[in-house]
């Protein structure tokens, strides 16, 4: 029943098969900068299945996404969401298609957690509509696969950073969603909190939800994400599996940290894991600069990287 | 399911208010002897006081108490700040400039009509004005562009206003600082007329953005991802919340602290919920300026104290008492 909605605005109902996203050689830049913070992206996210954008600092991780959620629009390319450009999307309709939790939001008022949650039914209620029986099973709903319904009055300003990021994708999810975008959704958050998070993404992939995020955890990202998207400079280094994607040394070079890579057997197979090395392996590397940087690397032979 | 039942209660303090205002004065009224006047019956001088005086005067009070209040509500919530204000892109320099340049002028003596009618037009301009620069900068409406123009428009009127004054004869001296200071002795049926016409549309379309406005206060971004058509709400809700600023600044000059407190006593007793605290605001903005009037009036007979000495004397206690209960909600 969900799948009326999708697809805008009389393009059509997606296949499910079809990417929930596809970028065609976009480029951007920000009004009045002269440097592309993105260049030549080329990527399609599969729907049904998690995807994780991985890069450093300033790799242009969360402006791609401010792009696929139709927040900007590329300079250059096309960047569409179920087959419609993203910035043509209507916003209320994009909003019952996905739910969204951005980074480091702070509300400028007090608000309880059930007003917060809440707020996700915005695009089925509009300005004047008031909450009906679904809106409000849906509310719960959420809450409770979030494990926030205890917290349902307490004020938002009141929680842990963990309690508040579980809110947030309360809210995400009362909106119902086929597919979810999170930026950096456990940063700052204790393993249990985080772990929490990334399996509960992973139940929500497996039920068919398209889940796209950008995320500094590399070894989470690599058990839990079918796909990872590795972006370096602006640039798409690397896209695929995590076999295909964390190698040594691709991870070495567009980090710029010696690292061994170990396999570690999860639930779910075999996954690369990412381990950055210290000592004396990375002592000339960490002042960073460039040449020293090439001298640690050979130092650094010492694993056995496909 | 209680926010009707607040809503009403609070509509009846506005009521009572009002009576309360009309009752009190130079010569006091007991309630019979209103609802008399009021009929046309009874004193001559008592049908007077209550139907040309002091009764348009208290509801010109309120409408512009509601006024001032849901406007600065709105501006805390597109400006994400506690701090904003009804005057905070430059209307109440924009209005003053007018108002002072009628004085100054001498065209005050053409008619009662001219410095109100000076004074919005000063306000409208500084809102065109405030508003062109912030859609030059960018694609976008940008709330800090936007503050800034605010702030340096309203510096740039208040050099006007000084620069007239500075020419000024000590009498037009005195009325230009006496409307700036704020006053509702002016008001009439007439002019309390043409504002509750004008000022309606205006609170229906703000309360019409109650709920936007509870996602705006999340951050722009946010509100987007949640369903909301962010520029379009900005535009909306800057134009009518500073024409809603306008019209009470162009009646009763630049009555401050009612936008600021009004809002955040809601928010501290109540919560954030735009959806009552649009409403609520507009009530108790009323409530507060009729009685902070009566007050102005007769607190120190036969001088009239400037309104917005008296908003501040008493808001300012009561606040921060609000304040120091330290409530989150």
């Amino acid at each position: 029943m969900r799948d009326e909605g999708r697809g805008a605005r009389g393009e059509g109902i997606a296949v499910r098969d079809a990417p929930a996203w596809t970028c065609d050689r976009v480029r951007f830049r920000y009004p009045g900068t002269s440097d592309d913070v993105l260049s030549d992206i080329d990527i399609a996210v599969p729907a049904g299945a998690c995807t994780a954008v991985i890069g450093p600092n300033g790799s242009g991780k969360s402006t791609l996404l401010r792009l696929l959620l139709g927040l900007a629009a590329p300079n250059v390319g096309e960047v569409r969401f179920a087959g419609t450009r993203a910035g043509d999307w209507d916003r209320e309709a994009m909003a019952r298609e996905v739910g969204v939790v951005p980074q480091g939001e702070e509300g400028a008022f007090p608000l309880t957690v059930r007003e917060m949650v809440a707020m996700g039914r915005y695009p089925y209620l509009g300005r004047w509509r008031a909450e009906g029986r679904d809106d409000r099973r849906a509310i719960a709903a959420a809450m409770r696969r979030c494990d926030v319904s205890g917290l349902s009055r307490r004020p938002v300003s009141t929680l842990s950073g963990g309690e508040r990021q579980r809110a947030r994708l309360a809210r995400a999810l009362a909106q119902e969603p086929g597919t979810l975008a999170l930026d950096e959704p456990t940063v700052a958050l204790d393993i249990r909190h985080e772990m929490a998070i990334f399996e509960l993404l992973r139940t929500l992939a497996d039920a068919g939800t398209t889940v796209l995020l950008v995320t500094h955890n590399l070894n989470l990202a690599a058990r839990y994400a079918d796909r990872l998207v590795l972006l370096d400079g602006g640039r798409v280094a690397a896209a695929g599996t995590a076999g295909e994607v964390l190698t040594r040394e691709r991870i070495e070079d567009v980090y710029g940290w010696p690292v061994r890579v170990v396999p570690f057997d999860d639930a779910r197979g075999t996954v690369p894991q990412i381990v950055p090395l210290g000592g004396e392996a990375c002592q000339e590397m960490s002042s960073g600069h460039p040449i020293a940087r090439s001298a640690a690397l050979s130092n650094t032979n010492d694993d056995n990287d496909p | 399911m209680r926010t009707p039942l607040r809503l009403g209660l609070l509509a009846l303090a506005a009521l009572g208010a009002v009576a309360v205002s009309v009752r009190v004065g130079a010569v006091p009224l007991g309630f019979g002897e209103i609802m008399e006047a009021i009929a046309g019956r009874g004193d001559a001088g008592a049908v007077t006081i209550v139907r040309d005086l002091r009764l348009p005067r208290a509801l010109q009070a309120a409408l512009v108490g509601a006024a001032l209040a849901v406007s600065g509500a709105t501006f805390q919530a597109l400006l994400r700040n506690p701090l904003a204000e009804p005057f905070i892109l430059g209307v109440s320099g924009g209005a003053a400039v007018g108002a002072v340049f009628t004085v100054v002028l001498g065209w005050a003596l053409i008619g009662p009509w001219i410095m109100p009618l000076a004074a919005f037009a000063g306000a409208i301009l500084a809102i065109v004005l405030v508003l062109q620069v912030a859609a030059s900068v960018g694609r976008s409406l940008d709330t800090h562009v936007l503050l800034l123009a605010g702030v340096v428009i309203g510096a740039f009127f208040n050099a006007c206003i000084l620069l007239a004054l500075t020419f000024a004869d000590i009498e037009s001296f005195r009325s230009a600082i006496f409307w700036m200071m704020g006053s509702l002795s002016g008001a009439g049926w007439q002019g309390t007329g043409v504002l509750a016409l004008y000022l309606l549309p205006g609170f229906l379309i703000i309360l019409g953005l109650a709920r936007p406005l509870n996602l705006m206060a999340l951050g722009e971004d946010t509100a987007a991802y949640l369903g909301a058509s962010v520029e379009r709400i900005k535009w909306t809700a800057y134009g009518t919340a500073s024409l809603l600023a306008a019209a009470a600044v162009a009646v009763s000059g630049v009555i401050g602290f009612v936008g600021l407190i009004v809002p955040h006593v809601i928010r501290l007793l109540w919560g954030s919920d735009y959806r009552f605290l649009l409403p609520a605001s507009a009530l108790v903005g009323a409530v507060f300026l009729v009685l902070a009037d009566t007050l102005a009036r007769t607190a120190a007979r036969p001088t009239e104290i400037p309104v917005g000495v008296v908003t501040a004397f008493v808001g300012v206690p009561f606040f921060l008492w609000l304040l120091r209960r330290g409530r989150t909600v």
